[in-house]
């Protein structure tokens, strides 16, 4: 190729420009020099894609922002009732933080007793089968459990709902409303939990897998039952890749909208009845209701509450990280 | 396939004793071109089967209808971008005299071209129908009346086994022409119980809602006691009410709904041709059912350019016609209108002038 890749017996008294030439970068010659621009590129390009999608929330949104009260509420679109753009975007951030959580709480604790069963109970070929299953789960259209959940679920779950409701009766302070159709916030939080257990399932289990084989050894050893085990030696172990599995789910159900969108009969209040209907709505159900009929300053105010959903995805993003880079230091992983 | 066996033996014009009558159904010489049009969506299915039926007579005419809703519809018609538009709305002052940009100094014009009545259907198990006056719908929409055996739904209903079910109601979720003309209707005819004014989007707060027909449908049809109003001929297994008109209960029908149009006004100070019509909610003839969508097609009364004129008449022609009101009834369920309301919309159509 070049004059450096002649025969090494051309210059038999010399050793040392070998490693002189790895000093100086020569490893990178050729296509190897090509692949390390792809990369830096590729990486590049993804900083460039976030940025331009941040650059067009907020130009976009903008006009929202600095709207008077009487545009927004005419030809902003903004429901009845409200003038200023935080009342609606208020609200929709509520309902979205409360549907993710809601989702989150029912996820969390199943993902792991899944992953501890393949990764600590289940025989081989049994964890294998279910290991597959689970994926599959992650390749379900959300439109498909949104139809599911929406024709499904609802209509069976709401007897559950109202039995709830019933026994929930005795609170003084507060009454709880309940739907009989099953379109309430409830049902949507359980068909997102559904929807982000694969996620967290997988990089538990991954996790859970990783506990060094020593420590488990040593916790049997001191005559502990297998539960203990896992309490004293994995969980510790893996925590921080739980969290991080977590928060990976809380980005999705965040966003997540066909689901939502097919599923909640929507309202836009800060309400914790979360087993009646017309009460919350989340954000990105809500663009994607309204979006075919915006035009103008509507279109203004959908991508303003986009923008918003951005930014929690963001702070909850960088709190993960921030958990995770705490905790990393105790898990026992260096 | 009437149609294109027409054209067929029109284009054989050299035999004189088959060619001559046939060819005047196909309306003269066959249209040829690209065409759009725009706007509501509760047309779509309906013009679906007018495009199949006018381009089984005129293969060489394409035409593209863009459901994209009411308003969308007159705003592209209104800035020129499509021949005709769908609405379920009549072109209020500010278009009409925004009109006469596109259309020359007369402007454009409304045509009622589909008409379908809107039932209030419930889920109840072994109840197909139900008497119910426009107060007691309104009370049962904003929640005052909570049970399907309550004092005033059995007032009406002596022989109805009414079970002790709450009533879930359930509305539109999206923009809609169903939940205005329902308003309308309310607001019209119960002003004490129904005291919002009528619009598009469902005016009150909370309440179980869906998207679009279908879904609304689909909700009471999984829901014991639900409840809601959706275009008649989509309702399905669901039972329905009759809604009183005058002293009477009347249940809806295709011939009811187009005698509702021929019952109600044009809209006053408007062109010769215009036929906008005020609703008449308030009807006491019980061969009549006001609870009626009225969707209008809107075209220009002259175009400028030959080809798209003479294709709107034509088109427009087909949709009033006998055959394209019963095609639409077959794809759409919607009411054909009535041979009075036919007559008048083709002498508006024949009144398009073109050049």
């Amino acid at each position: 190729m070049t004059t450096t890749d002649s025969p090494p017996d051309a210059k038999p008294g010399r050793l040392k420009p070998p490693t002189r030439r790895r000093n100086h970068g020569d490893t990178e010659r050729g296509f190897s020099r090509v692949f390390r621009w792809i990369t830096t590129g590729s990486g590049a390009f993804l900083l460039l894609v976030l940025a331009a999608v941040a650059v067009f929330l907020i130009a976009r949104g903008l006009p929202a922002l600095t709207a008077s009260p009487e545009e927004l509420s005419g030809k902003g679109g903004l429901p009845t009732g409200m003038n200023s753009l935080w009342d609606l975007v208020g609200p929709l951030v509520f309902g979205t933080l409360l549907a993710a959580a809601m989702a989150l709480l029912l996820a969390t604790p199943v993902a792991i007793g899944i992953a501890l069963f393949i990764s600590h109970y289940a025989p081989r070929r049994a964890a294998s089968v279910i290991g597959y299953v689970i994926d599959l789960l992650a390749a379900i259209p959300s439109v498909v459990f949104g139809l599911w959940g929406g024709r499904t679920l609802a209509p069976i779950i709401s007897d559950v709902w109202v039995w709830i409701a019933g026994v929930l009766d005795f609170l003084p302070f507060w009454t709880v409303n309940v739907t009989n159709t099953g379109r309430s916030l409830a049902t949507a939080s359980v068909v997102l939990a559904v929807m982000v257990l694969p996620i967290i399932t997988a990089v538990s289990r991954e996790v859970f897998l990783q506990t060094p084989t020593l420590h488990e050894e040593a916790a049997l050893a001191l005559g502990a039952t297998r539960w203990e085990m896992i309490r004293t030696a994995v969980l510790p172990f893996g925590r921080s890749g739980v969290i991080s599995a977590a928060m990976l789910g809380l980005g999705r159900a965040l966003g997540e909208t066909m689901a939502v969108l097919m599923i909640l009969s929507p309202g836009i209040l800060y309400s914790f009845q979360i087993f009646d209907s017309g009460q919350q709505q989340t954000i990105a159900a809500f663009i994607a209701s309204r979006f075919a009929e915006a035009s103008g300053l509507a279109v203004n105010v959908l991508i303003a509450t986009g923008l918003a959903l951005f930014v929690i995805t963001m702070v909850v993003n960088m709190g993960a990280r921030a958990i995770v880079a705490r905790r990393k230091e105790f898990s026992g992983a260096n | 396939m009437v149609g294109a066996l027409a054209l067929s033996l029109a284009a054989c014009g050299s035999d004189p004793t088959t060619g001559a009558e046939p060819s005047e159904a196909a309306g003269g010489e066959a249209i040829s071109g690209d065409f759009a049009g725009a706007g509501a969506s509760s047309q779509e299915s309906a013009m679906e089967a007018w495009v199949a039926g006018f381009q089984s007579a005129n293969p060489d005419a394409t035409i593209n209808y863009d459901p994209a809703g009411s308003g969308a519809g007159r705003e592209q018609f209104l800035a020129g971008g499509v021949q005709w538009a769908g609405s379920d709305s009549a072109l209020d002052d500010e278009e009409l005299a925004a009109s006469a940009e596109v259309c020359g100094p007369d402007g454009a014009i409304d045509l009622p071209i589909y008409v379908s009545p809107i039932a209030v259907a419930f889920n109840l198990p072994g109840v197909d129908s139900l008497n119910l006056s426009s107060e007691v719908i309104a009370n049962i929409f904003n929640g005052e009346i909570k049970k399907w055996n309550d004092d005033a739904i059995k007032a009406d209903n002596p022989d109805a086994e009414l079970p002790d079910t709450d009533i879930t109601p359930v509305h539109r979720l999206d923009d809609s022409g169903t939940t205005e003309n329902f308003t309308e209707y309310l607001s019209a005819t119960a002003p004490e119980a129904w005291t919002d004014d009528p619009d598009g989007v469902w005016p009150l707060e909370g309440g179980d809602s869906a998207e679009g027909t279908s879904g609304v449908v689909g909700v009471v049809t999984d829901t014991e006691g639900a409840v809601t109003y959706a275009d008649a001929s989509k309702v399905g297994t669901l039972g329905t009410a009759s809604i009183k008109v005058g002293e009477e209960f009347v249940p809806f029908s295709a011939e009811a709904a187009a005698a509702t149009v021929d019952a109600s006004d044009r809209i006053e100070g408007r062109a010769e041709h215009d036929f906008a019509i005020e609703v008449n909610r308030t009807l006491t003839d019980p061969s009549t059912y006001p609870l009626v969508l009225v969707s209008y097609a809107i075209a220009c009364t002259n175009y400028a350019d030959e080809a798209q004129g003479n294709f709107v008449k034509a088109f427009l022609a087909y949709q009033a016609s006998e055959e394209g009101q019963q095609a639409a009834a077959d794809a759409a369920g919607s009411s054909p209108i009535s041979a009075a309301t036919a007559e008048q919309v083709n002498a508006a159509i024949e009144s398009i002038t073109v050049g």
